[in-house]
C-alpha cells in the first residue's frame, strides 16, 4: 500500500476526465464510474488506517528538494471521513440529480473536489497544499451554483469572491514563509522556524493563515458566505460542503500548520479559543429564528465548528498539561467525525424531503413522519445526536470537550459551551416539531417515501450515529489516539525529513 | 535600498482591495480581484530577486558555479506560473457567473442583487 | 479558389478584406511559434501552458477575423471537449506510468544528452499533453463566453445588440 499512496489523488482526477469523454457515448456511464471510484477510495482509506506512518517522495526526488507525501494518524483519519461521506453522497445523488440537467458535468466536478480534498490531506509540501486547496475550492464554487437560478448564482458569486480573497491571503503567507526560510517542505519548515523563533514576520504569517484558512473553516468574522452557499447547493453537495469540505480545507490545515510547523504559542491559542467561542455563540443564536430548513442547518455548522476550534485552541496552549491537551484534542477530533456523520445525515434528509414535497420552508411542512417514516426517523436520530442527547455520539464528544475546558481552568468557556448545547437542543427540537410531528397540511397528503437509492445512505448514517455513540471505546484507540498523538508530537513530524 | 521594491507590490494590493470593496459594479469587482492576485505574484517574484543577477537558464558552455553565484532564484518563478494558471481558472468562472447573473437580474449593480437575507 | 475569393469579399461576416488577407498570412506563423514554444519547453523558457495559450490565440484570431462559423468549423464544441479531456487524461496516464519505475511521476524514459530536442525523458510528452489541453480549454472558454452568451442575451432581451459579429 505504501507505493500506491498518490493514487488517492490520481484516481479521482483520471475519473473526472474519463467521465466527460465517455459521457458522449451514454449518460448512465457516469453514475457507475463515480460509484466505482468512490468505492475503491473508501476501501483504500480504511486500509490506510492500519499502516505505520511513512513518507513518500514523488518522482524519487529526495526531500527537501522534492514534493513529499506524509501519512500519519491524522491524515488517515481525515481520509476515512472524506472518502466514506463521498461514497454515501454519490449513492444519494444517483436519484436526486435527475431533477437537474447535465449530470455528467456534476459528477466530473464532484470527482475534482474529492481529488482536491484528498490532496490537501496527504501532502507534505506547502505549495502543493495551496494548489490542491484551489482545485477543491474552484470545484466547489462551480457546484454551489449548479442549478442556475437567481439565488444559486448570487450565493455562488459571493462565495467565489470571498474564497478568492482568502486564497490570496494564503498565498501571501506562503510567500513570506519562503522568504524567511528558503524552503517549502513542511517538515523542513518546522525545523527552520524553530531556529528563527517567533519574530514579527512569523506573527504576520500566522494572522494571514488564520484569515485565509479561517474563512474556509467558517470561523466567525469570516463566516458570511456559509449561510448563503450551503442552502443554495444541491442537497448531496450541501452534505459534502458542510460535512467534509470545511473540515478538510479549514480545520485540518489550521491544525497541521499551528501544531506541526509553527508550534505552540500563548497568543495564538488565546485568539483561536476566543474565535471558537464567538462562532459557537453567534452560530447558535442566529440559527434559532430561521424558517428555512437548510439555512438553519448551515448556521448550526458554524456553531459546531466553534466547538472544534475551541478544543484545538486549548490543546495549543504551551502551559496546558499533557492530559488536558490530549483530552481536548480527542474531543475535538471525535466531534469532527461526529459532525461529518450527523450533519451530512441532516442535509441528505432535507434533500429527500425537498425531492418529495418540493419545499424547504417550515411553514409549509409538517407531520411528515406518517408519510415518510424512514426519512423521518433518520432525521430524528440526527437531530438528537447533534443536540447532545445521551446514547448518541454527539453527547460524548461535547462532554469530552467541556470536561477538558473545565479541567484546563477555563470556567467561562466551559459554561458557554454548556449554554450553547442547550440552545442547539432548542432549535433542533423546533425543527423536529415543525417538520416531522404536528399536523400534515392538505397540499402534502400525497407524498410517498423517498426512493431506495436515497434512503440507503440515510439508514447507514443513522446506524453509524447509534453505533459510534454506544461503541465509542472501539474506535478510540485505533483512530483518535494515534491522530492526537501525531499532532502533539512536533519532533516526530520534523524527523520525517530524514525519512520515516 | 533593497527593501523598497516591495512597496510596489503593496501599492497594487491596496489598489485591488479598494476596487473590490468600494465599487458597486460587478465587473469592477472582478477587476479588483484580478489586480489583487497579480500583486501577490509580483511579490513572489521579488522575493527571489538578486541584484546584478542573470536569468536562471543553463546555456551551452556555461559553468555550474556561474549559475549558482549569479542566477536569480528559479523556484518562485515556477510558483508564479502555477498561480497565474489558477488565476485564469478563477477569472473564467467569475466572468461566466457574471454573464449569467446579468441574464437573470438584468443589472450589473451589486447592491440590487440581494435576494438572500436573514 | 472561387470560394476563397467569395469569402474574402463577403463583408457581412467577419471583418474587412484587409484584415482577412493579413490574418491568412500571419496565422501560420503564430501556429508554428506556438508549437515551437510547446516542444522546446525543456530547453528554453515556455512549456505547455504558454505555448497552449499562443495556439489558442491563433484560433481566436481566426474567429474574430472570419466569423464564428469559420471558428466553429475548425474546432467545434464537441471537438474541443474531446481534445480537452484527452489531453488531461494523457497527462495523468504519463504520471501513472511512472509506477513502472517505482514512483509516481518518475521520469522513466531515457534522458539523452542535454540541450537537444529529444532529451529529458517524459517532460516533452507532458508539455505536449498540456499544450493540447490548454489550447482546447482557452478556445472553449472564449466560445462559451462570447458566442453562446450572445444567444442567452438575445433570448432574454429579444433584440440585436448594436455591434458587428
Amino acid at each position: 500500500m505504501q507505493t500506491y499512496y498518490p493514487l488517492f489523488t490520481a484516481i479521482p482526477l483520471a475519473a473526472a476526465f474519463l467521465n466527460l469523454l465517455l459521457a458522449k457515448i451514454s449518460m448512465k456511464v457516469s453514475d457507475y464510474i463515480a460509484f466505482l471510484v468512490t468505492g475503491i477510495l473508501a476501501v483504500m482509506s480504511v486500509e490506510m488506517l492500519f499502516e505505520a506512518p511513512f513518507i513518500y517522495a514523488v518522482g524519487n526526488w529526495r526531500p527537501p528538494f522534492g514534493i513529499l507525501l506524509v501519512s500519519d494518524g491524522l491524515s488517515s483519519l481525515m481520509l476515512v471521513v472524506i472518502n466514506f461521506i463521498s461514497l454515501l453522497s454519490v449513492i444519494f445523488s444517483m436519484k436526486y440529480m435527475t431533477t437537474y440537467t447535465a449530470k455528467p458535468k456534476y459528477y466530473s466536478l464532484f470527482m475534482l473536489m474529492i481529488a482536491g480534498m484528498n490532496g490537501v490531506v496527504i501532502t507534505g509540501d506547502m505549495f502543493n497544499l495551496y494548489v490542491f486547496l484551489e482545485i477543491a475550492s474552484i470545484a466547489s464554487y462551480a457546484l454551489v451554483g449548479f442549478g442556475t437560478g437567481k439565488k444559486e448564482l448570487e450565493a455562488s458569486f459571493k462565495y467565489l469572491i470571498l474564497g478568492g480573497v482568502a486564497s490570496t491571503a494564503v498565498l501571501f503567507g506562503i510567500a513570506f514563509l519562503y522568504s524567511i526560510t528558503g524552503t517549502l517542505n513542511m517538515p523542513d519548515l518546522a525545523q527552520q522556524l524553530e531556529l528563527v523563533g517567533m519574530t514579527k514576520t512569523v506573527g504576520f504569517v500566522v494572522a494571514l493563515f488564520l484569515m485565509g484558512f479561517g474563512l474556509k473553516a467558517s470561523m466567525v468574522p469570516f463566516h458570511a458566505w456559509l449561510p448563503d452557499a450551503h442552502p443554495s447547493a444541491p442537497a448531496p453537495i450541501s452534505a459534502m460542503l458542510s460535512g467534509v469540505l470545511i473540515k478538510a480545507l479549514g480545520v485540518y490545515t489550521i491544525m497541521r500548520i499551528m501544531f506541526d510547523i509553527i508550534g505552540r504559542n500563548e497568543l495564538i491559542s488565546a485568539i483561536i479559543m476566543f474565535l471558537g467561542a464567538l462562532s459557537m455563540v453567534i452560530g447558535g443564536l442566529l440559527a434559532v429564528g430561521q424558517k428555512d430548513f437548510k439555512r438553519m442547518l448551515a448556521y448550526s455548522s458554524i456553531s459546531q465548528m466553534g466547538y472544534v476550534m475551541i478544543a484545538v485552541g486549548l490543546a495549543l496552549k504551551p502551559g496546558a498539561e499533557l492530559v488536558v491537551a490530549t483530552l481536548a484534542l480527542i474531543g475535538g477530533l471525535f466531534h469532527l467525525i461526529n459532525h461529518a456523520v450527523f450533519k451530512s445525515l441532516l442535509f441528505l434528509c432535507s434533500g429527500a424531503v425537498e425531492y418529495r414535497t418540493g419545499t424547504r420552508d417550515f411553514r409549509k411542512l409538517g407531520g411528515l413522519i406518517k408519510k415518510m417514516p424512514v426519512t423521518g426517523s433518520a432525521c430524528a436520530i440526527g437531530s438528537l445526536s447533534i443536540a447532545g442527547i445521551p446514547p448518541f455520539n454527539g453527547f460524548w464528544s461535547k462532554l469530552i470537550i467541556i470536561l477538558a475546558l473545565f479541567r484546563g481552568g477555563y470556567w467561562i468557556y466551559g459554561t458557554v459551551g454548556v449554554a450553547v448545547g442547550f440552545v442547539t437542543l432548542i432549535y433542533f427540537v423546533m425543527l423536529q416539531k415543525e417538520t416531522l410531528f404536528g399536523k400534515l397540511p392538505e397540499s402534502l397528503s400525497k407524498v410517498k417515501e423517498a426512493p431506495f437509492a436515497m434512503v440507503l445512505p440515510l439508514v447507514i448514517l443513522a446506524a453509524l450515529c447509534v453505533a459510534m455513540g454506544i461503541g465509542y471505546w472501539a474506535i478510540e484507540g485505533q483512530m483518535l489516539d494515534s491522530a492526537a498523538n501525531a499532532l502533539l508530537d512536533k519532533v516526530a513530524y520534523m524527523n520525517y525529513l530524514i525519512g520515516g | 535600498m533593497n527593501h523598497y521594491f516591495y512597496f510596489l507590490s503593496l501599492v497594487l494590493l491596496v489598489m485591488g482591495l479598494y476596487c473590490l470593496i468600494a465599487k458597486k459594479n460587478i465587473v469592477k469587482k472582478i477587476i479588483g480581484i484580478v489586480i489583487t492576485e497579480y500583486s501577490i505574484n509580483l511579490f513572489l517574484i521579488l522575493v527571489g530577486y538578486r541584484h546584478g543577477g542573470i536569468a536562471p537558464i543553463f546555456l551551452k558552455g556555461m559553468q555550474h558555479e556561474e549559475l549558482v553565484q549569479k542566477g536569480v532564484d528559479p523556484l518562485p518563478q515556477a510558483l508564479v506560473l502555477t498561480s497565474i494558471v489558477i488565476g485564469l481558472g478563477t477569472l473564467a468562472l467569475m466572468v461566466a457567473l457574471c454573464l449569467r447573473m446579468y441574464e437573470k437580474f438584468k443589472t450589473f449593480d451589486m447592491t440590487k442583487i440581494n435576494t438572500l437575507k436573514g | 479558389m472561387d470560394r476563397l475569393k467569395e469569402e474574402m469579399r463577403d463583408t457581412s461576416r467577419g471583418m474587412t478584406p484587409i484584415v482577412k488577407t493579413i490574418v491568412r498570412f500571419v496565422i501560420g506563423i503564430i501556429v508554428i511559434f506556438g508549437a515551437y514554444i510547446v516542444l522546446y519547453g525543456h530547453v528554453t523558457p515556455g512549456g505547455g501552458f504558454a505555448g497552449g495559450v499562443i495556439l489558442a490565440s491563433a484560433y481566436v484570431l481566426l474567429t474574430l477575423a472570419f466569423g464564428k462559423e469559420m471558428g466553429l468549423s475548425k474546432m467545434s464544441n464537441t471537438g474541443a471537449s474531446i481534445l480537452d479531456n484527452s489531453g488531461a487524461l494523457a497527462f495523468v496516464i504519463i504520471g501513472l506510468l511512472g509506477f513502472t519505475g517505482g514512483y509516481f511521476f518518475l521520469n522513466f524514459l531515457p534522458k539523452g544528452t542535454p540541450f537537444r530536442l529529444f532529451s529529458a525523458g517524459m517532460i516533452p510528452l507532458a508539455n505536449v499533453a498540456i499544450g493540447v489541453k490548454v489550447t482546447a480549454s482557452v478556445f472553449a472558454i472564449f466560445m462559451a463566453l462570447s458566442i453562446f452568451g450572445r444567444f442567452i442575451y438575445q433570448a432574454s432581451e429579444g433584440e440585436e445588440p448594436e455591434s458587428e459579429e
